[in-house]
């Protein structure tokens, strides 16, 4: 056993969430991302003498969605705070956040981890505006300043450190990111930036109570590297415990080229923001029947749509998992089931094939433009025994997929993969393979059972896939018995 | 030509064609140039004013109608942002530093066809009460040019009081547009908090802050607050409440009867004047005898209103003026060799002494381990006098109470002093910004020393009608 | 309450503002007496009083999500002190 082993990981998130709004959170200017520089600004953005903010109404559903979606009580009174201290990317000197009454208190998701489901807790969630961008790599003297972002809505997310894995830690991440997908409310982005976190890491022996000090990785936006983070911080904290050497609350960089954490520059002092009400913004007063609008507007979650699949249609766990993987699959899914009422048969279609089809043309369920209903009546072909599914999926829907308008009986007509039912048909063939393997049918006769599959397998070949191999298979097991 | 003092007199002989509007304009800009040693005037908008003047003049010369401030030449605080035009809260920080926006109250007065004839001197940032620490100098007074203005709205008084504008526009965070309305013989009113929008106005203390109006009469306040009061989607502190046609109602016929109340800890205070305190007294009595209520109350709690006032205001101001860092407009520290230079040598540079004071208040009464013994405290007691003065406004119309201790000081009295002696004289006016009421000063008094004094009255939320009622009963 | 160089050392750093040795005496002065003054509040009962915090009646103050272009990107950079055609320009955090 390595000391590692001796200790574990203590990981606490902080996720910022880019909302999805078509202005700023206190300005009108646009909050879209992939602008000219400085283009998306305003007199009130800049901060200019004079300038007062002016709150988005669709940011605070926003916020009440993701805190309905993470069992947060919501704050029926919250109102906003001024965090100050000076950056350039900053043009107030001061951020408008909350502090004292956010809008959400403590909920929890619950996230799958391989069998088990563990609860990770939420301590609040608040809103506030973003920072612009400083480029430092453009020029040796100069920073770039560009406030595009400046003044866009964040929700904050604030975990308690309930996460004990690298791989936990990932796998909210995705269930995070799939909650605000799934809600609408971001496009949960992280290459762009729509979706970042701060990770706080800590170690402790195994056993212990007491949580160390620990350091807050800033700035993460790729859950590829927020494993990475864990896994280095974990290493080297306990390196540092190990050699005798004092854990100190710091704040460091994630460096992705070489895959480890960085301090940040030592200040002199500690951040002091000095928080206090923001004055220039009248506070919240939500009234439980606009709560309960939102809460009746909300679409299924994630996990309840994954406890109606393995209900209602008796799935997998992993294939429920699989189907509600985004809003639109599982939208889909049901609307396909609906005409095709075979849901087992419809989820090993679309989990297999399609999702197949869509991978390899890197497009999403609702790029593809495939009519469910059409879909449904491919799956029915398989479903009736008129194709064989082998013949359905892999040579009838690669070529329905090419024009989705068609109707799949047709073109299973034209294709030439609609089963022959007659009999007759099905025993020409077997006596056919049969005449050819005269040994081997002595030898299954004698025992070999296993030669069973090597006659189906030429059979099936033989008759170009036309052939129900249910049907098929009791034929020949009569066939053998003479 | 001859000295105006109400906007009826101006449109009355605009319309007998007694007066062109450019004639107007030409009188003030050279009455302006005459008292140019007053130091009133940052900034004259020449061209500009005689430009729209002549437009207005023509629209008159086809019977066509002028806005309800048709004649009005306005001069507008160092504060407010004008599009297009310069502004700098008297601050080297903001020196050549244009607006790209104007205020509501900015177009609400153009709309109406008022004409601005310049910008005015004030105290930095609003920061001030003698117009002393203006980055431009001060202001003089115009009745003994050897005595201060009084501030922050010291141009703006001035430049009513020296006839260089029929009226001006001032900011009040804790007496700026009353307290040298006392001191220049003006009238200087103080909405309540939330009647007339803050957007474009250089925000010094947020909870505090309200574009005040000076003039030389009620009819020609109650006209001006009628235009530019008002909800407005970008400032999200104003209130809805409807806006009474002030004008309208100012001119029914009516006697009503008044319950005053006083401070028996404002006329008892040290720092007043006994000569204001008497002839204060002498109209209250005046006012007991045309048959009003007028009754002494106490209020213990009056001398933790200024303390409470530079706590929570310098918190807020020191919060506010963060945005002047160098870094995305207006004056940045051209020697400055890296950021945090650029951050502290702009900001040390740029902003003057008292401005320099006040943040460092502020930053202390927010900080870590002081925030709840001062800010927090502070907050509550501004509960407890809003309480108070609720209380009392519900069983009185009026707190009246002299709006200065003293008569305006020689200039460089105060200012070398230490800076708590100029706060206390703030003692009567900033409850007014504390419990967010309106308030007016009115020109009444005289003292013997030759300069002026005023006497101030507070009423309750939103009952501005009522102020300004009494206020024209009392100026007759 | 003392008011020592450390306390003013810290306050300066947070409002990004720096006094020389003769500066520093007078703020050091000063500040003693403003919050010698200021002080006077705590002499007050306050007990079971909720702090004001914010001063309007209004709450629910929404502005609609709809976007508004109010200015243009050359208005933007108008007033800064250094610019180019695109950005604002500040010096580095620390120059080399």
């Amino acid at each position: 056993m390595s000391i590692y082993d001796k200790y574990e990981v203590i990981i606490g998130l902080e996720v910022h969430v880019q909302l999805l709004t078509a202005s700023k959170l206190f300005a009108p200017d646009s909050a879209a991302f992939g602008a000219k520089p400085n283009e998306n600004t305003s007199f009130i953005t800049l901060g200019h003498p004079g300038t007062l903010p002016c709150l988005n109404e669709k940011a605070v559903e926003y916020a009440v969605k993701m805190g309905l979606a993470l069992n947060c009580p919501i704050r029926a009174y919250n109102y906003f705070d001024r965090k100050n201290y000076f950056y350039p990317d900053l043009p107030k000197g001061y951020q408008i956040s909350q502090d004292k009454k956010p809008i959400c208190g403590a909920g929890f998701l619950e996230i799958e981890v391989g069998e088990e489901t563990k609860k990770i807790r939420i301590h609040h969630i608040h809103m506030e505006e973003d920072a612009g961008k400083s480029l430092h790599d453009q020029s040796e003297k100069y920073s770039m300043i560009d406030l595009n972002r400046a003044g866009v809505p964040l929700l904050e997310i604030v975990t308690e450190p309930d996460m004990r894995s690298a791989e936990e830690a990932s796998i909210f991440l995705n269930s995070i990111r799939q909650l605000i997908q799934y809600l609408e409310v971001s496009d949960g982005n992280m290459e762009e930036g729509s979706l970042r976190c701060d990770c706080n890491i800590s170690v402790r022996l195994k056993g212990t109570e007491p949580f160390n000090n620990r350091a807050e990785i800033k700035n993460m936006n790729s859950v590829r590297f927020v494993r990475k983070a864990v896994e280095y911080e974990f290493k080297r904290q306990i390196d540092l415990l190990e050699s005798g050497g004092e854990m100190k609350q710091e704040t460091r960089g994630f460096d992705a080229n070489r895959g480890v954490t960085l301090p940040q520059r030592e200040k002199e002092m500690a951040h002091d923001y000095r928080y206090f009400p923001e004055p220039d913004l009248a506070p919240l007063h939500l009234s439980k029947a606009y709560l309960e609008e939102i809460r009746q507007a909300m679409p299924a979650l994630p996990h309840e749509l994954r406890q109606k699949f393995t209900k209602e249609y008796a799935l997998s766990a992993y294939d429920a998992g699989i189907l509600t993987e985004t809003k639109e699959m599982a939208a889909y899914f049901e609307t396909v089931v609906a005409h095709c009422p075979h849901a087992k048969m419809v989820a090993n279609f679309m989990i297999n094939t399609v999702k197949a089809y869509l991978n390899d043309q890197n497009i999403s369920i609702q790029e593809a433009h495939i009519p469910p209903q059409k879909l449904a009546k491919l799956i029915d072909l398989v479903v009736n025994d008129k194709v064989n599914r082998q013949a359905a999926q892999k040579k009838l829907f690669p070529q329905f997929a090419k024009d989705p308008q068609q109707d799949p009986e047709k073109l299973a007509q034209t294709l030439g993969l609609v089963m022959e039912k007659d009999d007759n048909f099905v025993l020409e063939i077997i006596e056919k393979v049969l005449n050819q393997h005269p040994d081997k049918v002595k030898a299954y006769k004698s025992g070999k059972k296993n030669l069973f599959g090597m006659f189906m397998g030429q059979i099936m070949r033989a008759s170009g896939g036309k052939i129900d191999p249910k049907a098929g298979k009791k034929l020949l097991e009569e066939k053998l018995k003479e | 030509m001859k000295k105006y003092t109400k906007l009826t007199e101006v449109q009355a002989d605009l319309k007998a064609n007694l007066l062109t509007c450019q004639a107007l304009v030409k009188a003030y800009l050279s009455n302006i140039e005459a008292k140019k040693s007053l130091n009133a005037f940052l900034e004259v908008y020449e061209e500009e004013a005689l430009e729209k003047a002549r437009l207005l003049d023509e629209k008159i010369q086809k019977g066509e109608n002028l806005g309800r401030l048709g004649g009005l030449i306005i001069g507008i605080k160092d504060v407010l942002c004008h599009k297009d035009h310069k502004v700098g809260a008297a601050s080297n920080m903001l020196e050549g530093f244009e607006s790209l926006f104007s205020a509501t109250v900015i177009e609400k007065l153009l709309k109406e066809d008022a004409i601005i004839i310049g910008r005015l001197n004030c105290d930095e940032f609003a920061m001030g009460s003698t117009n002393e620490y203006s980055s431009k100098g001060p202001v003089l007074n115009a009745y003994d040019e050897t005595k201060v203005s009084g501030g922050s709205s010291g141009g703006s008084a001035v430049a009513v009081q020296a006839d260089l504008c029929l009226a001006a526009l001032g900011s009040d965070t804790g007496g700026s547009v009353r307290q040298p309305a006392s001191f220049c013989d003006v009238v200087g009113f103080k909405p309540t908090y939330g009647r007339i929008s803050r957007h474009g106005l250089i925000a010094y203390a947020s909870s505090f802050d309200q574009i005040g109006i000076l003039a030389h009469s009620v009819e020609d306040t109650a006209l001006i607050l009628e235009v530019i009061a008002g909800g407005d989607n970008f400032d999200s502190t104003t209130s809805c409440v409807d806006v009474p046609a002030f004008t309208e109602k100012l001119q029914k016929d009516e006697k009503p009867i008044y319950k005053f109340a006083y401070f028996k800890e404002a006329l008892e205070n040290e720092g007043l004047d006994s000569e204001i305190r008497s002839k204060i007294e002498e109209r209250l009595k005046g006012l007991a005898l045309a048959g009003h209520e007028v009754e002494a109350v106490d209020f213990p709690i009056m001398e933790y209103m200024v303390p409470a006032y530079y706590v929570m205001t310098c918190a807020e101001a020191s919060s506010n003026l963060s945005r002047y860092d160098g870094i995305h407009y207006a004056y940045r520290h051209q020697e400055a060799k890296d950021l945090q230079n650029v951050y502290t040598q702009t900001r040390t540079n740029g902003f003057g002494k008292e401005v320099k004071r006040r943040i460092m208040l502020g930053t202390f009464v927010l900080s870590a381990g002081f925030y709840d013994a001062y800010y927090t405290k502070a907050q509550k007691v501004r509960r407890l006098v809003s309480d108070e003065t609720q209380k009392l406004l519900e069983k009185y119309d009026f707190i009246v109470s002299p709006t200065t201790p003293t008569t305006a000081i020689g200039l460089g009295e105060l200012i070398n002093q230490d800076p708590v002696t100029m706060y206390l004289a703030d003692i009567y006016t900033v409850q007014a910004n504390l419990v967010g009421m309106p308030a007016m000063s009115l020109p009444l008094f005289q003292h013997s020393n030759g300069m002026p004094f005023g006497l101030q009255l507070l009423a309750n939320k939103f009952e501005e009608e009522k102020l300004l009622r009494v206020g024209l009963e009392l100026m007759k | 309450m003392e008011i020592n160089d450390k306390l003013i050392k810290k306050l300066a750093y947070l409002a990004k503002l720096e006094f020389d040795d003769e500066a520093k005496e007078a703020i050091k002065k000063d500040l003693e007496q403003m919050i010698g003054f200021v002080e006077k509040i705590n002499e007050l009962d306050t007990e079971n009083v909720e702090p004001l915090i914010h001063m309007s009646e209004e709450v629910n103050r929404f502005r609609k999500d709809k976007v508004e272009k109010l200015i243009e990107v050359e208005d933007a950079l108008k007033n800064a002190p250094l610019k180019n055609e695109e950005y604002i320009l500040v010096p580095k955090v620390i120059r080399k």
